[in-house]
């Protein structure tokens, strides 16, 4: 069995499953978050009853991110539901925007959109933020009402995003339905050179099997060029999986892995026993290729959809109005840091938005020093305009005063983010290409789209 | 349960993703409150760029389609997992998609909550069918009738979800075979 069967025959209680077989499966952590938690909660009290519980109030996890920084009432009102309903179930797991349990979450414009507005509980972005808190275990199911919960597969387990219904299903029974599916295999060798990031690797892929390639699948990166992958990295390219089409994203189990769950499910007290899988050796794929790292090169997804795969080199002729990075997928630590040694000691040239997925992650750029400046300063000597107000922005463009969020017809952004539809970012008339914070930095320079191995110091 | 539905088609490409379906904008709405559930019918589609989709799917002011049938071409239903999409198409009196495929999510959540037939077809009729023209969509015998030429095209069985979707959905179905309580 590969990786994704081995977790599903354990979390179904059965010897073996293949690929196409539909199992139940028990649910070890169900994520919601304020644009699909308040239908969740609708769903699971008009299914199960006012009074019903929740299966496990450890395993129900809720983290606001999406629409928090606006002052568009239904979006407050929003976390003001997931508020109610954490104290109603008394979960453990509710990482509220502001501190009272009884108050209520109103955003205020007047005090800007730079400056950090949220409590002590918060968390930011959900896939970023469920790692960082200790909620991401090797060999478990993960279920989140989100497409990118597949990130969560750069820990070795399984994890999709599912609708409001069925996510109602799992808050009152802790299982879901499932279908196995069959495992793509992406089998990773040598090393990526300066200038390319994971983020590369995953555009690569999704160019090379469609945006749609991976349909009902899974899909497996393992093979030596793992290990030289970063746990950021990995959650880079499992979060893009649902981009083909995937079902999830999974990642061999090594060292890396249990450094960073061990160190993390202790910080924050969370479950701390698990149970990684290794693949079989008879392990069966319907399809395989072999990632070359060291070949790769600075790759950009071009409007309208993450399948419309360029090399940076050859967009020089694309003009560009803005540039953002963020998102659970491109604003990490990592991904900043990479972004500001393209920056450091230049400045950009078109409206540059960076936003870190959590408030862990603004803590660490702006204690972070380079010299005598921090990275958060170096971002902002650059000309990058930092909010602190981490979370999903303008990613998905969210209402219309989201920080970043693009509301004119034909403007061009360059975005370190995962998804570049019609109307991704704001305006449905906008475009956005999808590229690495490298990418990002160096085409934030040059106002077009550039190699970032031409901007590269040192 | 109804098996034939008769109407004007809208006719969409390629990789019409979820915030085409739903702009991100709206997903304040949530879908259990009865009058935003409403709401989010009257912006069905609306993320269509009018560049491209110049008639639009809900005429502005509207808070249903005309268009009780959709097709499209590959991977309809895209992107994110907002149950948001197939529920606005529902509460715009969609009745059925018609696409070359479907991105799996969608597909699960049009079953889950039993709003809207995802029906596969076989070719592009996103090629052949016309925005506006009649066609007659049988879930029974799989066959999509082009009013004007009177030509049938297959349709992809529907298989064990479609009683599913006739129940109203899952928890519905479940109740109606017994797995579930009747009353919670």
């Amino acid at each position: 069995m590969t990786l994704t069967e081995k977790i599903l025959a354990r979390a179904s209680g059965k010897a073996r499953v293949s690929a196409g077989e539909n199992i139940w499966v028990n649910a070890d952590v169900l994520m919601t978050h304020d644009v699909c938690g308040p239908g969740t909660i609708g769903v699971f009290k008009r299914e199960f009853g006012k009074n019903a519980k929740v299966w496990n109030r450890n395993s129900v996890v809720i983290i606001p991110d999406h629409y928090i920084f606006t002052e568009d009432s239904l979006s407050n009102r929003n976390v003001d539901i997931l508020r109610d309903f954490a104290r109603e179930q008394e979960l453990p797991y509710f990482y509220d925007v502001i501190d009272d349990p009884n108050g209520h979450w109103k955003f205020d414009a007047s005090k800007g959109l730079m400056k950090k507005q949220y409590g002590s509980n918060y968390a930011g972005v959900c896939h970023t933020a469920l790692p960082q808190k200790g909620h991401t275990r090797p060999g478990e199911i993960l279920f989140g009402t989100d497409s990118h919960t597949c990130m969560a597969g750069a820990f070795n387990q399984f994890a999709t995003g599912i609708g409001n219904t069925d996510a109602g299903f799992v808050m009152g029974t802790g299982k879901l339905l499932i279908k196995v599916p069959a495992t793509m295999r992406f089998r990773l060798e040598g090393k990526l050179q300066p200038g390319v990031m994971a983020k590369d690797i995953i555009l690569q892929v999704i160019g090379e099997i469609g945006f749609d390639g991976a349909t009902y699948r899974a899909m497996q990166f393992d093979g030596p060029g793992v290990a030289s992958l970063s746990i950021d990295d990995r959650m880079t390219i499992a979060n893009m999986a649902i981009e083909a089409g995937g079902k999830n994203g999974i990642f061999q189990f090594d060292a890396r892995t249990a450094e960073y769950v061990d160190a993390r499910v202790k910080k924050n007290g969370t479950k701390s026993t698990y149970e990684p899988v290794e693949p079989d050796a008879d392990q069966t794929f319907v399809y395989e290729t072999v990632i070359d790292l060291d070949k790769l090169e600075p790759t950009v997804a071009c409007h309208p959809d993450p399948g419309q795969r360029k090399k940076a080199k050859e967009l020089n002729h694309i003009r560009l109005d803005r540039a953002y990075i963020g998102s659970c997928t491109g604003g990490k630590t990592s991904d900043f840091v990479e972004f500001a040694q393209v920056l450091r000691g230049k400045r950009v040239t078109i409206d540059t938005f960076g936003v870190p997925a959590t408030p862990e992650i603004v803590h660490d750029l702006q204690t972070t020093r380079w010299g005598d400046r921090t990275i958060w300063q170096i971002l902002e000597d650059a000309g990058v305009r930092m909010t602190e107000n981490a979370g999903c922005s303008a990613c998905l463009g969210g209402p219309v005063d989201t920080f970043g969020r693009m509301n004119q017809a034909g403007l061009k952004c360059i975005s370190a983010t995962n998804r570049n539809f019609p109307g991704r970012m704001g305006h449905k008339e906008s475009q956005v290409f999808l590229a690495s914070p490298a990418t990002v930095a160096a085409s934030a320079i040059a106002g077009k789209i550039v190699d970032p191995r031409e901007y590269l110091s040192n | 349960m109804q098996s034939k539905f008769n109407g004007p088609v809208y006719v969409v490409r390629d990789n019409i993703d979820t915030d085409q379906i739903i702009s991100a904008k709206y997903l304040n709405l949530v879908p259990t409150i009865e009058e935003e559930y409403e709401k989010l019918g009257s912006h069905a589609m609306n993320g269509l760029p009018e560049s491209l989709y110049a008639e639009r799917f809900v005429k502005p002011g509207a808070m249903d389609s005309e268009f009780p049938i959709i097709i499209a071409g590959r991977n309809f239903g895209c992107g994110s997992s907002r149950e948001h999409a197939p529920i606005a198409l529902g509460a715009a009196n969609t009745q059925t998609v018609i696409a070359e495929s479907f991105a799996r999510i969608f597909f699960r959540n049009c079953v889950a909550t039993g709003e809207v037939y995802p029906v596969e077809c076989q070719g592009r009729l996103c090629d052949i069918l016309k925005t506006g023209e009649i066609v007659t969509v049988d879930i029974d015998t799989n066959t999509l009738t082009q009013a004007a030429t009177g030509r049938v095209f297959p349709l992809n069985q529907l298989g064990e979800v479609r009683p599913v979707i006739d129940a109203g959905g899952i928890f519905e179905y479940a109740r109606q075979t017994g797995m579930m309580p009747k009353v919670a």
